[in-house]
């Protein structure tokens, strides 16, 4: 394959922050809530004791369920490892880079919601097919958000590839600065929604009424269900990568670049730690709303780029 | 063309030995519609591959004009897709309606003539031709739709049918009439800017746009293909509304310079037509309604990529030129593969469970698990999801739209972008929930639990439309310079595809991705040992009227879309503390068929009334006028 695999080093601090540091997120999110709340929270490295764990474990099946319920966790995590090598990590440029990955790299995680959507119906609950409903109807409005302000910096930077529009944007100098304030402010609901986070969906609540990720994989066990972690740690990564590579200022120095990427990721998981607790969940109705503000957001980024 | 004669003579006659033997009827007809599909294939396929296009002149009909075929790279793009489904759907329907079933002879011989007169449709170079095999492909679907003719909806989908292809008929003699010669040829210069060739494009769009279920001209469409035999309905769905499309492409290979508007207009009705067709098919409960209208949906992103194409050829941009007629003609593949796939694959689940209605099935994929394999790879690839075909081609739209922003100072563009983005979360919501409510979860009554697994020569059908969608998505550089060719022959010469777009990196990533789902199963190993039921929060008496339904999933998006689709609700009044049973209804009617276009006819109907006052039904007066007309012209003659 001519054009990727440029910089083997980079390639390899590449797949392996892909590969190794997702878990710590979840930890950092959850330390972070336990010192707001005045709490000890469990350890950063929970979620490492808990996948070694869960894949010691034997998995229990509904009876209900067919292979389509194991295509969820496995598709899912399929497509996120994928879609981790289309963005750019920090200043660094990602692995595989050609005109229209963009567009891939948001279909691959629709490719994921399709799965994880069909293994929560598979089971047949009530719960989890409410979880699957909402799923659906909220990303229908993460979506535009998402692509309109993948629209805004094609404009911006006159190219279609993740690596060149998210790092190249320094070019364009001062005329950006309002379009890219208002392309992360629809990207941040985009991170919220899509990662299952407060103010849109509640991870950690005991009642399933009001859960929408969560609820979907109630009936995974063992190393399914360590899938199901994983993948979702592995998202926070890899969106969390998209809005880091907008704010990270390049350095000329490689390792400087790196760096920098690792401590943004720490700091957008406590940004997101306190945001979790310093607000409620929003109700139900009132998410759509929220999303119509990020795509209103991604929408006046474009308009700003117009005149 | 000798191939190609002889493939269509195959084609049209398969049905014929059926008439009279006593049994095996299918058998026959499906060899000879195969056997005329190979040969047709290979024909199209030289051409495809860069041989010169071929041609035979008929001899002259007693109306004066001759009639001419011609095997052009557009006219095989488009015969590609006829033959292969139509043979798919022949060798489905030996199972599916054998010769137990009411009218299955007919049926064979309609099948086969609907198949010959599209495929004759696809090369026809003259006005008076195409005319006649665009009314035989609109008669004989209608025979074939009204093929359960005792059923009171059938009767009345297929007089919608017939009605409205026929108002789309007369736009197009009106549209041929404008035309400065019969023979189908380049338009003179100046032509579309003109009066007459705007009314020229207009009528052609009426009349095309009527057989391609443009929106708002869909109506005829979900009923005829709910109630047709689920293999006509994957033959009208994925190829025979396509032949609306292939009359525009050839409209726009013929004009040299197309205004602006036309291009502009076309991609605003596919906008139009795919968020409205996505957002109907959330609101049906009848799984083959629900795919007829993802079938506007799909015609509704062909149209924005010709919208797309049409504009860069007027912006002078032959880069969108090509990447939008690139996709809009792939997607013409890619829609016939899945769109077939997916009704064969409802068909074979709705003749083993005799329903067609979402809510009364459920469960399907543990009984008939090779059809439920099958419907989930045609979902996969209709919502455009990697590594399938449907991808392929919407991401050659993303591209050109993206292309579009950066190109020219044309921002609408953006309006195509988000629209697709739009409609690819709408339709990973709908087919979401007609694979799950379908085949997932509990059986939701008697008739899904006693369901068996259709025979393998419905298997085998399904299984060839897998592999051509799989085949699609994961090489989609191989038919890249026959599409080149398609798209070169629409006036436009640009870079090829391959350079614009990178199929070789997206086939690496689509297989990277299988490789890593197979390693991953190889992990998790999964024995299934232990077995319970579902753990629903703990309440261990789960009973399948407690799951999620259709109207249940798709609730919060219809409501969204309430503007549109005007859904039709009938609550219970509930009174008291102990409220007696009560009924909850709700369904999404068409609200242009029952508002606009029924309502419109009728009146129609009541106006022409009055001109039954010359119709007397008297032999003698009907003379008169003769004579009269007569007289009347030999004046005017005269004078």
């Amino acid at each position: 394959m001519p054009g990727f695999l440029v910089f083997p080093t980079h390639v390899a601090l590449h797949l392996l922050v892909a590969l190794l540091l997702p878990p710590l997120i979840p930890g950092l999110i959850a330390k972070t809530k336990a010192a707001m709340a005045g709490r000890q929270g469990p350890p950063v490295l929970q979620l490492y004791y808990d996948l070694a764990r869960l894949a010691r474990k034997e998995a229990v099946f509904s009876r209900t369920t067919t292979w389509v319920f194991l295509a969820g966790p496995i598709g899912a995590l399929a497509a996120g490892w994928v879609a981790s090598l289309l963005i750019p990590f920090g200043q660094t440029p990602a692995p595989v880079a050609f005109q229209g990955d963009v567009i891939l790299f948001a279909y691959l995680f629709g490719l994921a919601r399709f799965l994880t959507i069909l293994a929560a119906l598979d089971t047949g609950s009530a719960f989890e097919g409410m979880g699957a409903a909402r799923e659906a109807a909220f990303s229908a409005l993460a979506e535009p958000a998402l692509f309109l302000g993948f629209a805004a910096l094609a404009k911006a930077t006159q190219s279609l590839s993740l690596t060149p529009m998210l790092l190249s944007h320094g070019a364009a100098g001062g005329r950006l600065t309002g379009p890219l304030i208002l392309v992360l402010a629809g990207w941040a609901t985009v991170y919220l929604a899509e990662n299952a986070r407060i103010p849109v969906d509640d991870p950690n609540t005991h009642l399933e009424l009001t859960m929408i990720h969560e609820v979907m994989v109630l009936d995974h066990s063992g190393r399914p269900f360590a899938l199901v972690l994983y993948g979702a740690s592995l998202k926070l990564v890899v969106l969390g990568a998209l809005i880091l590579d907008l704010l990270l200022p390049p350095t000329g120095r490689p390792w400087l670049d790196w760096l920098g990427f690792l401590a943004g990721l720490g700091a957008l998981a406590i940004a997101v730690g306190l945001v979790e607790s310093a607000m409620a969940r929003f109700r139900m109705t009132k998410v759509p709303q929220f999303l119509v503000a990020g795509i209103l957001a991604s929408a006046f980024a474009f308009l700003l780029l117009l005149v | 063309m000798s191939l190609y004669l002889t493939a269509l003579l195959l084609v049209a006659a398969s049905g014929i030995p059926g008439l009279f033997l006593r049994k095996r009827g299918g058998e026959v007809a499906a060899v000879l519609l195969s056997l005329g599909a190979v040969l047709g294939l290979a024909a199209a396929a030289r051409v495809l591959l860069g041989a010169a296009p071929s041609q035979v002149q008929l001899p002259p009909s007693p109306l004066g004009h001759p009639g001419l075929l011609v095997l052009d790279p557009v006219a095989a793009w488009f015969l590609a897709p006829v033959l292969f489904l139509s043979a798919c759907g022949a060798v489905y329907g030996i199972g599916y309606w054998g010769d137990g079933h009411p009218g299955a002879r007919g049926l064979r011989l309609a099948y086969g003539g609907l198949a010959a007169a599209m495929a004759l449709l696809a090369t026809a170079a003259q006005a008076l031709v195409f005319l006649l095999a665009w009314e035989g492909m609109a008669v004989l679907a209608c025979l074939l739709v009204l093929t359960e003719d005792r059923d009171p909806e059938t009767r009345r989908a297929g007089w919608t049918f017939l009605v409205t292809t026929h108002l789309g008929t007369l736009a197009l003699f009106a549209a041929f009439a404008l035309l400065p010669a019969a023979r189908f040829a380049a338009l003179p210069a100046g032509f579309a800017a003109s009066g007459r060739g705007t009314a020229f494009f207009l009528l052609c769009l009426l009349g095309f746009g009527v057989k391609a279920g443009v929106m708002p001209f869909h109506f005829w469409l979900p009923p005829a293909h709910a109630a047709a035999p689920s293999h006509v309905s994957a033959l009208m769905s994925g190829v025979m509304i396509k032949m609306g499309i292939l009359g525009l492409v050839r409209v726009i290979a013929w004009t040299p310079d197309p205004p602006l508007w036309w291009g502009a207009l076309l991609a605003g009705l596919g906008v139009v037509s795919g968020i409205l067709g996505v957002a109907f098919a959330l609101g049906q409960h009848d799984l083959k309604r629900l795919l007829a209208y993802h079938s506007i949906e799909n015609i509704g992103i062909i149209l924005m990529g010709l919208g797309l194409g049409l504009l860069g050829r007027s912006l002078g941009h032959p880069v969108l030129a090509v990447l939008g007629f690139g996709a809009a003609l792939f997607h013409v593949w890619n829609h016939a593969a899945f769109k077939g796939l997916l009704f064969l694959a409802a068909g074979s689940a709705v003749h083993a469970a005799g329903t067609r209605a979402l809510d009364r099935l459920g469960g399907l994929a543990r009984r008939m698990p090779w059809t439920a394999a099958a419907f989930l790879m045609g979902a996969w690839a209709i919502c455009g999801l990697p590594p399938l075909n449907g991808f392929v081609s919407e991401w050659l739209l993303y591209l050109g739209s993206f292309r579009a922003l950066e190109l020219s100072r044309w921002p609408w563009s953006v309006a195509l972008l988000s629209a697709l983005a739009l409609i690819g979360a709408l339709a990973l919501a709908c087919f979401a929930k007609a694979f799950g409510i379908v085949f997932l979860g509990e059986p939701r009554s008697a008739a899904a639990v006693a369901v068996h697994e259709a025979p393998g020569s419905m298997r085998w059908p399904m299984g060839l439309l897998v592999l051509a969608c799989a085949t699609l998505g994961l090489a989609p550089g191989l038919v890249a310079p026959a599409l080149d060719r398609t798209v070169g022959a629409l006036g436009v010469s640009a870079a090829p595809l391959a350079t614009l777009a990178r199929f070789s990196t997206l086939s690496f990533l689509g297989l990277g991705l299988v490789l890593l789902a197979l390693l991953l199963l190889l992990w998790l190993r999964p024995k299934r040992t232990v077995e319970v039921s579902t753990w629903d929060c703990g309440y261990a008496e789960p009973t399948a009227r407690m799951q999620y339904t259709a109207s249940s999933f798709a609730a919060a998006p219809v409501a969204g879309f309430r503007w549109a689709l005007l859904p039709v609700e009938h609550r219970p009044r509930l009174r008291g503390l102990f409220p007696a049973p009560a009924r909850y209804e709700s369904h999404v009617a068409d609200p242009v068929l029952d508002r606009a276009a029924a309502p419109g006819l009728r009146l129609t109907a009541r106006g022409l009334a009055l001109l039954r006052v010359v119709q007397g039904g008297q032999l003698p007066v009907y003379l008169l006028y003769v004579l009269l007309t007569l007289m009347f012209l030999l004046l005017w003659m005269v004078l």
